[in-house]
């Protein structure tokens, strides 16, 4: 009974031991309230306010100094725009474009890498290089190179008795010349992630690929692929989330629009609507259809990667 | 009543008094910064930056003179360069964070006064406070009202021309002295000036972020074109003097072959192959030779200006100064002062040229140029007094007189359709023009619509 006794006390501690155990608790982890506290404000303020203001000011539209709701408005005129469709148009072009560059080149250069025996690092290095160049730098630097009449690219073309390309100055190739440059600028960082995943493949499995008489490209389709499937999927969101908001490259190497607006993405129309229109209403509301488009593809993402699970 | 409350309320009274005296003192104070009723704090943008060392030096000096004649005003400088970036500057309305005292773009009002951002100044404004006001351009100061009321004052002025180099004139045959004022003339100018090889273009064009529509404004207008009904509703560029843009374009780009490959270009790209003798002509305003002399380490001797092609109207440009909305009546007064003693005042400011020579700075180039009647006339002769640059290759822009237009009313959504149209003549050589302006013409009605 007194052993019964006991353990009921211990289990049902008094109104007293219970406040001491909140304060304990709460002076114990005071640090890292303070931390988070810190974190809470900076993306209340940076992020969080912004993303609720853009939704109101979607809503809204500023005339002689007086805001006023105005209902659908904004969206109405954004798709009387005939740049709208444009736009979008543009945008899904530079994102399948992107992800068939962007998304399979780095990751055969990471399995390049990860074959290779010697001078690893160094490649490596030479891979990761161009990530670390300004955006600025490497635009510009990709605009000599496109030079119809004194760049790189049509210079070697020239010498190899090749037809030369109008590159950025012709509505056919501009979007082209700016997947490549934008594939260049920042193939480095997924190659690095795709690079630590192959390596993170246990070693045994290639091995009895090999006995198998497997080659490269069975262990890749066999072995990689399926090993570095979360990744992968992963990534492509990723990427798809980052290259529907393309907007330096562009913008530097076309001045926005390009030859006859073929380069014309949503974010820059954004950037035209809020800078040079000075309709932040109309800006907001495509930000925010936008945010709903790519919301839509997280969620598809979400539930491709549950069903494969 | 207790001694606490007393005392309470005597403070009350007295904060009370001096309140009133304050507002009273600010209520009655008549001719602006000068009376020496009250303390006035007017901040100004636009001071130059260190880098521009003379102008800066000027600016200092003439704080200092104002501050002598106005004792109670302190002028608050805040230096920036260039004086407005239009990105930056539309948030800095949104956000309200813009100075009392602003500088503007010509083009800027419907934009500052959609945004709630500019004070109402024409109760200031007078022969008193702005002596030479009845000599300034009144299509000047029409791009400063609306709804008949004053918002700003001008600071500098000018109309779009041809601005040419005159060392590849030369050296191509042509006459410098003599520059094309058809585009005819421009054609065959463009040809022998691209004959000279080495990546040289005879003519250069913009198409990019809104500056192609821009200058395809500023050419319609110069064949007497317009761009808008007068209304404003309806797109009205769709016409002979709009395809005949288009197409003298075309064949300079394509036919001829003058123009060079490269395009999409935007400001200041036609500036920086002028400066390297690269470009034979293209269409600007008389501050380009500025930039390409002072920026692009160029040569005043190597730049002429002749009128706009066609001569019927020249695109009005300029820069201004606005008042911040809610900015006191003394701010505003103090503002004015301080505006008429640095831009608007002959012999004074941006206007004493002895000091301009002196300080190694320029001479002699036509812009400002915003003064009519007596003003204008005296400026010259005080221009040419101390003239530093050959004032005579502009002759040919001043003398031919072509009358100012300004900008169509939502200016930048119309040039972001025309940007397309320029940039398909120069990019496409089978562009189709009369469709590509009937496309232009159906989408600029679509975007008017839908600003209705």
């Amino acid at each position: 009974m007194a052993v019964i006794s006991v353990a009921g006390k211990a289990a049902r501690p008094t109104t007293h031991e219970g406040r001491d155990r909140r304060c304990r608790k709460v002076r114990q982890n005071l640090t890292a309230h303070g931390f988070l506290l810190g974190a809470l404000l900076c993306f209340g303020f940076f992020t969080w306010y912004p993303m609720v203001r853009e939704v109101v000011m979607s809503f809204q539209k500023t005339k002689r100094g007086r805001t006023s709701w105005v209902g659908l408005d904004n969206i109405d005129q954004l798709l009387q725009d005939p740049e709208f469709w444009q736009a979008w148009r543009n945008t899904l072009l530079f994102t399948l474009l992107a992800l068939v560059f962007g998304f399979a080149v780095p990751f055969f250069v990471a399995v390049l890498l990860n074959e290779l025996r010697h001078a690893k690092s160094y490649l490596r290095i030479l891979v990761y290089l161009p990530v670390m160049m300004p955006p600025v730098a490497s635009v510009l630097l990709f605009k000599y190179f496109y030079d119809p009449d004194f760049g790189l690219f049509n210079s070697i073309l020239h010498t190899l008795h090749l037809p030369t390309s109008a590159w950025l100055n012709s509505p056919d190739t501009a979007m082209v010349s700016v997947v490549i440059a934008s594939t260049w600028m920042n193939m480095g960082g997924a190659t690095l992630i795709y690079l630590a995943a192959l390596q993170g493949i246990p070693g045994e499995l290639y091995e009895a690929a090999e006995l198998d008489g497997a080659g490269l490209w069975r262990r890749v389709w066999h072995v990689t692929i399926p090993q570095t499937r979360l990744i992968l999927s992963l990534l492509l969101l990723l990427q798809v989330v980052a290259t529907m908001q393309v907007f330096v490259e562009p913008f530097l190497l076309t001045g926005g629009n390009g030859p006859q607006g073929s380069t014309t993405t949503v974010v820059y129309l954004v950037y035209q609507y809020a800078f040079n229109f000075n309709n932040y209403g109309a800006a907001s509301a495509l930000g925010l259809i936008m945010l709903v488009v790519l919301a839509g593809f997280s969620a598809l993402y979400v539930r491709q990667s549950r069903k494969a699970d | 009543m207790s001694r606490t409350g007393l005392v309470r309320r005597s403070v009350v009274v007295a904060v009370a008094a001096g309140m009133s005296m304050s507002l009273a003192a600010c209520g009655s104070s008549g001719t602006g910064g000068g009376d020496g009723a009250s303390k006035v704090t007017v901040s100004v943008d636009c001071q130059p930056p260190v880098t521009k060392a003379a102008e800066r030096k000027q600016w200092d000096e003439d704080v200092a003179a104002f501050g002598k004649l106005y004792p109670n005003v302190t002028i608050k400088s805040k230096d920036a360069s260039p004086c407005e970036e239009p990105a930056p500057f539309t948030a800095q309305l949104k956000g309200k964070t813009q100075t009392d005292v602003f500088y503007t773009y010509f083009t800027d009002l419907a934009q500052v006064l959609d945004a709630g951002g500019a004070e109402d100044i024409s109760a200031y404004v007078n022969e008193t406070t702005v002596p030479a006001l009845k000599d300034i351009d009144p299509s000047v100061l029409a791009t400063l009202k609306d709804g008949g009321k004053l918002y700003g004052l001008p600071t500098s002025n000018y109309k779009m021309g041809l601005l040419y180099n005159r060392k590849l004139f030369k050296q191509a045959g042509l006459d410098p002295e003599k520059p094309p004022a058809t585009w005819a003339e421009i054609r065959e100018a463009a040809k022998k000036i691209a004959a000279l090889g080495n990546g040289v273009n005879g003519y250069g064009e913009y198409s990019a972020t809104n500056q192609g529509g821009w200058h395809y404004t500023a050419e319609l207008y110069g064949l007497g074109g317009t761009m808008v009904s007068e209304d404003g509703k309806k797109a009205a560029f769709n016409t002979a003097e709009g395809r005949q843009v288009l197409q003298n374009l075309y064949d300079m780009r394509w036919t001829d072959n003058t123009m060079g490959a490269a395009q999409s270009l935007k400001w200041p790209d036609l500036m920086t192959q002028m400066a390297a003798d690269k470009l034979g002509m293209y269409v600007g305003a008389p501050d380009d030779i500025t930039y390409m002399v002072q920026t692009l380490k160029g040569d005043y001797e190597a730049y002429g200006m002749g009128p706009m092609p066609g001569a019927k109207a020249a695109l009005l440009g300029g820069n201004d100064y606005m008042f911040k909305k809610g900015s006191s009546p003394e701010q505003i007064k103090a503002g004015i002062a301080w505006i008429n003693l640095k831009y608007l005042t002959l012999g004074k400011g941006q206007f004493d040229y002895a000091r301009t020579k002196a300080d190694g700075l320029p001479v002699g180039l036509p812009q400002p140029f915003f003064f009519t009647g007596a003003g204008l006339a005296a400026d010259n002769k005080a221009k040419a007094a101390s003239a530093t640059v050959p004032v005579q290759n502009y002759a040919p822009y001043l003398a031919a007189s072509v009358p100012g237009k300004t900008e169509p009313a939502h200016a930048q959504q119309i040039y972001k359709v025309l940007d397309n149209a320029v940039s398909a003549v120069l990019t496409d050589r089978n562009a189709d023009i009369p469709k590509v302006l009937a496309d232009a013409e159906t989408q600029v009605n679509q975007v008017l619509a839908s600003l209705q």
